[in-house]
């Protein structure tokens, strides 16, 4: 049976140079990545080329992105959230696409790495803050004091606010990060179960098809987690933005 | 590698660390990510949404601009219409109008001959009683003439020897007369 960790390894294709103490390299995680960009670069650019009056299949797809990208944002940050809406849509096509071509046999899972979904979270969070201090000043520190609440305990709620917000973008990228890490390593295992039972003659065969019977409805699963965690990703992306714009409760 | 990788802790048996710490991987993932994910921003908020966006709008315009030309031309069938209908009454009531006055035209013609007719009646009835009167009055000059020939004729044979003309008529007229 294959090491389920074995996916998440970073292969190293050639070194580019040195940072300092860090190497720099490209790497497995870079084509996955380059690939995700030219897959949302084809899908946004070439369909609407014609800019047809009456779209086409490709070109349905790519405006129903956008559509859906937008409503998402005018819903949990109004209107003015749609400054925001190119870096919203990056993260929600970026992690869209990792996520469904980590599902492919033997491609590598970008978002299964804690050091990208940090990333993009911290981007967010410092996104928030910087907007948040920039529109209002220090106005923008009333998120943390919400209105309506008795005096006595307004130290506390105000403690857990600033708790609760600071843990954001921890939970924002674990989120995604563990559920890529914990689907791929299940499917794996799963699957391994049904190589090792079919390598143990007659009765095996007959064994390995309830891990192979969970195995498809995993991957069946694992398509809606891939789809689900960029939505989750981007809708909570939208409510933290959603503070930034509107800091008073 | 070992069947039982899965149930030992993440690092364990594993050659080096559990993939995702590795920390020596963190700096070209972290470049990449920049480098792409730079990218892609700049793709989506200069290229793909401004193009989507006006596809989407052309296509807004599109749409509101045929219903607008649909209600500008239903307004002016409308009007055609309208029109049409105006037309119709003023044509209808013009022809009510003439055929009154046509009616009333015929009326007057129909009334002034009926007048002209009964007035050259009426005159000709005139002189006819005046004729009348004229040829009665004649008759009766002529009676009295018979009358007083015939009186003195009827004298003259009872008494052989004709009367006095004017006596004859005086009492001719005093018949008359009575």
């Amino acid at each position: 049976m294959g090491d389920p960790i074995h996916q998440f390894e970073i292969k190293k294709f050639f070194t580019l140079g040195h940072l300092g103490p860090y190497e720099i390299a490209f790497t497995n995680s870079a084509l996955f990545m380059l690939i995700a960009f030219a897959i949302v670069a084809l899908l946004m650019l070439v369909p609407t080329r014609q800019r047809a009056l009456v779209p086409g299949r490709l070109q349905s797809i790519a405006e129903l992105s956008y559509e859906f990208i937008a409503s998402t944002i005018r819903s949990s940050a109004g209107n003015e959230g749609m400054r925001f809406f190119p870096l919203v849509f990056s993260l929600f096509m970026f992690i869209l696409v990792v996520n469904l071509l980590g599902l492919l046999p033997y491609a590598f899972t970008v978002t299964s790495h804690i050091i990208v979904t940090v990333a993009l979270a911290l981007l967010v969070f410092f996104t928030v803050v910087i907007y948040g201090f920039y529109k209002h000043g220090l106005r923008f520190l009333r998120l943390f004091v919400p209105s309506g609440i008795p005096i006595y305990i307004l130290p506390l709620v105000t403690a857990i606010e600033v708790m609760s917000f600071l843990s954001r973008p921890i939970s924002h990228s674990v989120r995604l990060f563990a559920n890529m890490l914990a689907g791929h390593i299940t499917l794996k295992v799963f699957a391994g179960f049904v190589t090792m039972l079919g390598g143990a003659g007659i009765l095996g065969w007959f064994g390995a098809v309830l891990p192979l019977g969970l195995t498809v409805a995993l991957t069946a699963l694992e398509l809606l987690v891939a789809v689900l965690q960029a939505y989750v990703f981007a809708i909570l992306t939208c409510i933290y933005l959603n503070d930034a714009l509107h800091p008073g409760h | 590698m070992a069947t039982n990788a899965h149930t030992e802790a993440p690092g364990g048996a594993h050659k080096g660390p559990f993939p995702p710490f590795n920390a020596e991987t963190f700096a070209s993932q972290l470049v990449w990510l920049a480098i792409i994910f730079v990218a892609l921003y700049l793709l989506a908020a200069r290229v793909a949404l401004p193009r989507v966006a006006s596809i989407l709008e052309s296509r807004r315009d599109r749409i509101a601009g045929d219903l607008a030309e649909a209600q500008r031309l239903k307004t002016e069938s409308d009007e055609a219409l309208a029109t049409y209908e105006k037309s119709l009454a003023d044509a209808r009531s013009r022809a009510q109008t003439l055929a009154n006055q046509m009616r009333e035209q015929q009326n007057a013609q129909a009334e002034a001959a009926r007048k002209a007719l009964e007035q050259s009646l009426n005159a000709k009835l005139a002189e006819a009683e005046k004729f009348i009167t004229v040829t009665k009055a004649a008759a009766m000059g002529s009676v009295r003439g018979i009358a007083a020939d015939t009186a003195g004729a009827i004298v003259a044979r009872m008494i052989g020897s004709p009367p006095r003309a004017a006596a004859v008529e005086a009492a001719v007229d005093d018949v008359l007369k009575g």
